[in-house]
């Protein structure tokens, strides 16, 4: 193999086609980009739930003065009835991990906290406010026992599971993660179209060359290294752009402008960019060989 | 070295053969003219010999192989033992005299201190030493064949196929070739030459093998271009 010989026709090959290579390397750039970002939302998914499934729990709301469903035709809760309730849910363990009671004067102080700026809080007063379970559960998901157990028993308004309102949450951002990931997909079929049609001018302009090589017993694989090795190059420095993107993301948009502004959650660590980025580089720079690999048995035949 | 065997060679398309049921023999060491009119099947002989094509039917044997059996990745090994030399030269011009040489040992992966050796041998023995550095478009006609000659023969092929290679020189050029041509010959270089060119034909007295039609018509050890028919 002479190294210097493949490397010096892979060199000038680039230079011979370099608006086409160009092309290749933005739209290697963007499309692996793309498909970077769409794996970062899904780790971000993935990073609050398990920031958020780990603090929610299930309100079992009692009856209060107000009250009107059915459960709660009796009046307002009874301390027999609570003090049930209660030892109920300590039998459920080791599912109920904790409970916790929080009084109708409790409620209202927290309520005056989160809504400290709101003028509803003039307007609210304490026993407007269920008091409540805060039922903390071993599996998230299986809140159905707790709910199945609970809900219209007398004394019970309501049961609650933050969960679900999660979920939507959660179900939005994966929507937006699966259009990302299929404009990625699209994207990527035009990167190996453009690819494709890249190696067929190199293919041309070096016709001479290859015409010759043929001729002189040059193997398949020396006449085909530098048009791979030029596709792979041309991808490669297209994925090394996407994940300078993808840091860029992650120190600018992330670190610096979200995490700031909502402190409440957990965002994606570096662990999350250090896995993506190899599988950007490994995906772009294999579609890239796999495309040239198909155009030059096509073009480049013995 | 190259023998035929009932080859047949119909190109799609196409409903009369380029070459119909041909059998001939070549040995090492002879020096050859393949003669006869355009579209006789000169072109498709040497193709096969090649194998850039393969036969309809019957069997191409070169350097002791049955080309139909061979399987893809050793046609390069086969094409190593085979010099092949233009009517059009085909030289890369952008590179030089001693680059469009040494490109062809490159590119089967010779080591540099095999190509710095040989190059400028084979150089000598075309005639064209002091005109290394040169590009092909400052040279005339007979000395871009002879870049393609020391090309063609820089790996010692045992095997030589010329396709009309004085087709685009005027006959004192042409005279020039043949002479190269033969010293090639005298070095153990089995030469299979086609051409149109009548007066080297006569002069050289080798054997000639004339096709018309996709037959062989003509197959004479001393013979001249054509009879007076």
């Amino acid at each position: 193999m002479r190294v210097n010989f493949v490397a010096s026709e892979v060199s000038s090959g680039i230079r011979r086609n370099l608006t086409m290579t160009m092309a290749v390397i933005i739209t290697v750039a963007v499309s692996l980009g793309l498909f970077g970002a769409s794996m970062l939302v899904r780790a971000q998914v993935s990073t609050m739930k398990d920031f958020w499934y780990d603090k929610v729990e299930v309100s079992i709301f009692l009856c209060g003065k107000g009250s009107d469903t059915p459960s709660c035709a009796g009046g307002p809760v009874t301390k027999a009835q609570r003090d049930q309730i209660k030892a109920d849910l300590e039998s459920l363990k080791p599912l109920v991990v904790s409970v916790y009671y929080e009084s109708q004067a409790e409620a209202f102080a927290r309520f005056q906290e989160q809504f400290k700026n709101s003028p509803i809080v003039d307007n609210v007063k304490p026993t407007a406010l269920p008091e409540s379970f805060r039922v903390k559960l071993s599996d998230p998901t299986k809140y159905d026992v707790v709910a199945s157990a609970f809900a219209g028993r007398p004394g019970i308004e309501q049961v609650n599971d933050q969960r679900k309102i999660l979920d939507k949450f959660f179900r939005l951002l994966g929507g937006l993660q699966l259009i990302a990931l299929l404009i990625a997909l699209s994207m990527l079929v035009v990167t190996v179209l453009l690819i494709v049609n890249t190696m067929r001018v190199a293919a041309f302009s070096r016709r001479r060359e290859t015409s010759i090589m043929r001729l002189v017993g040059a193997s398949n694989f020396y006449i085909q290294l530098p048009f791979l090795l030029e596709a792979a190059v041309a991808a490669g420095i297209g994925a090394i752009l996407a994940v300078v993107g993808l840091v860029f993301v992650k120190i600018i948009v992330i670190d610096q402008v979200l995490a700031p502004s909502f402190q409440f959650t957990a965002f994606v660590g570096w662990d999350a960019v250090l896995a993506i980025a190899p599988l950007m580089i490994l995906v772009g720079v294999g579609l890239a060989a796999i495309a040239a690999f198909f155009t030059l048995r096509k073009y480049l035949r013995v | 070295m190259i023998l035929f065997d009932r080859v047949t060679k119909l190109y799609a398309n196409q409903e009369r053969p380029a070459l119909d049921e041909v059998s001939l023999e070549i040995e090492k060491g002879e020096f050859v003219f393949l003669v006869g009119p355009s579209g006789s099947g000169k072109s498709t002989f040497l193709r096969l010999v090649l194998r850039e094509e393969r036969p309809t039917k019957g069997q191409v044997w070169v350097t002791g192989k049955e080309l139909n059996q061979l399987s893809n990745w050793k046609i390069p090994a086969l094409r190593r033992q085979i010099g092949t030399v233009f009517q059009d030269f085909r030289l890369l011009p952008n590179k030089t005299v001693a680059e469009n040489v040494a490109f062809a040992l490159e590119v089967i992966g010779k080591p540099a201190s095999h190509i710095r050796k040989v190059v400028p041998e084979v150089l000598e023995v075309v005639g064209l030493e002091g005109k290394e550095e040169r590009r092909p478009d400052e040279l005339s006609g007979g000395e871009q064949q002879r870049v393609a000659i020391a090309r063609a023969f820089v790996n010692r092929p045992i095997l030589l196929i010329a396709d009309e290679p004085t087709g685009n020189l005027d006959p004192g050029t042409s005279v020039g070739i043949m002479k190269l041509l033969d010293r090639i010959n005298q070095l153990g270089t089995t030469v299979v030459m086609s051409t149109h060119d009548q007066a080297i034909v006569d002069q050289m007295r080798r054997r000639v093998i004339e096709l018309e039609g996709g037959h062989v018509v003509r197959d004479q050890p001393r013979g001249v271009y054509g009879y007076a028919r």
